[in-house]
């Protein structure tokens, strides 16, 4: 394979790797970078919950009484947090998706108006959690 | 080819062309999940109260039950293409990221015969 790239002598290039683990709490990322690693954080959140969330719909589409250790399930406050990071998940992913396939088609790929998508997509997820979080805790 | 840099216009260019396949199933396995995300979510919100005959009433029907298994199928081909690139990112030791890889696979088709155990049993 070697031999059909030539061999030019030159100057050694400069590297650029990543950051390290150990910088990353000093490290200031724009806001389309805070919502790429959440896109990352939050769909390995969704991949590792997916058995619960199977294990839930199973148990809510079973039977009647399976129904009746559903809600009697859903109605611990552990299960409401774990809802409410499925929640989060579902909702982070989900916006900061529907900005990906904007972005593929072009739509609000310059600097400021990516910015202003990032930014929205946080707010969005935020909103979308709270309002969840009032009625699975009973605010109304 | 080690060490030796040759990014340019005499680059010699490989790869299986598998980035653009993937690239493509995620989108169009996000658009599947969008839609199904949003009749879920409108014929959740519409119904008044949220019961067994009211919530296993949706599901029992044929539509809904290919529609939802179609989406779930979406959903694990969507999360492979991401776990994928997440193993590939992070954990650099290849016989470890073969077997988290393989593990995945495995994991998500018995997570899509689960789905069909649970889709069938209404």
């Amino acid at each position: 394979m070697s031999e059909a790239v030539k061999e030019i002598p030159r100057k050694a290039r400069p590297e650029f790797r990543n950051i390290h683990v150990t910088e990353l709490s000093n490290y200031r990322l724009p806001p389309a970078g805070i919502v790429s690693i959440l896109h990352r954080i939050s769909g390995f959140l969704m991949f590792a919950l997916l058995p619960v969330v199977l294990y839930l719909l199973q148990l809510s589409l079973r039977s009647e009484m399976s129904f009746a250790h559903f809600q009697g399930v859903f109605s611990h406050w552990f299960t409401k947090l774990v809802i409410l990071a499925l929640v989060w998940g579902y909702a982070q992913h989900f916006s900061s998706g529907v900005r990906h396939l904007f972005m593929d088609v072009h739509v609000a790929i310059e600097k400021d108006s990516a910015r202003k998508t990032a930014k929205s997509v946080l707010v969005i997820s935020i909103i979308v959690t709270g309002l969840v979080a009032l009625k699975l805790f009973g605010a109304f | 080819m080690a060490n030796n840099n040759n990014v340019g216009p005499k680059r010699l260019v490989v790869g299986a062309h598998y980035g653009l396949k993937d690239w493509l199933a995620q989108r169009v396995t996000a658009i599947v999940m969008v839609i199904y995300t949003v009749i879920l979510l409108v014929s959740f919100l519409s119904g008044n109260n949220f019961t067994y005959e009211g919530w296993a009433g949706l599901f029992a029907q044929q539509w809904f039950k290919l529609f939802s298994l179609v989406s779930f199928l979406a959903l694990f081909y969507h999360a492979w293409v991401g776990m994928r690139d997440i193993w590939m990112d992070y954990v650099k030791a290849v016989g470890l990221r073969l077997t988290l890889q393989i593990a995945t696979v495995l994991w998500l088709i018995a997570c899509a015969a689960w789905a069909v155990q649970i889709l069938w049993s209404v």
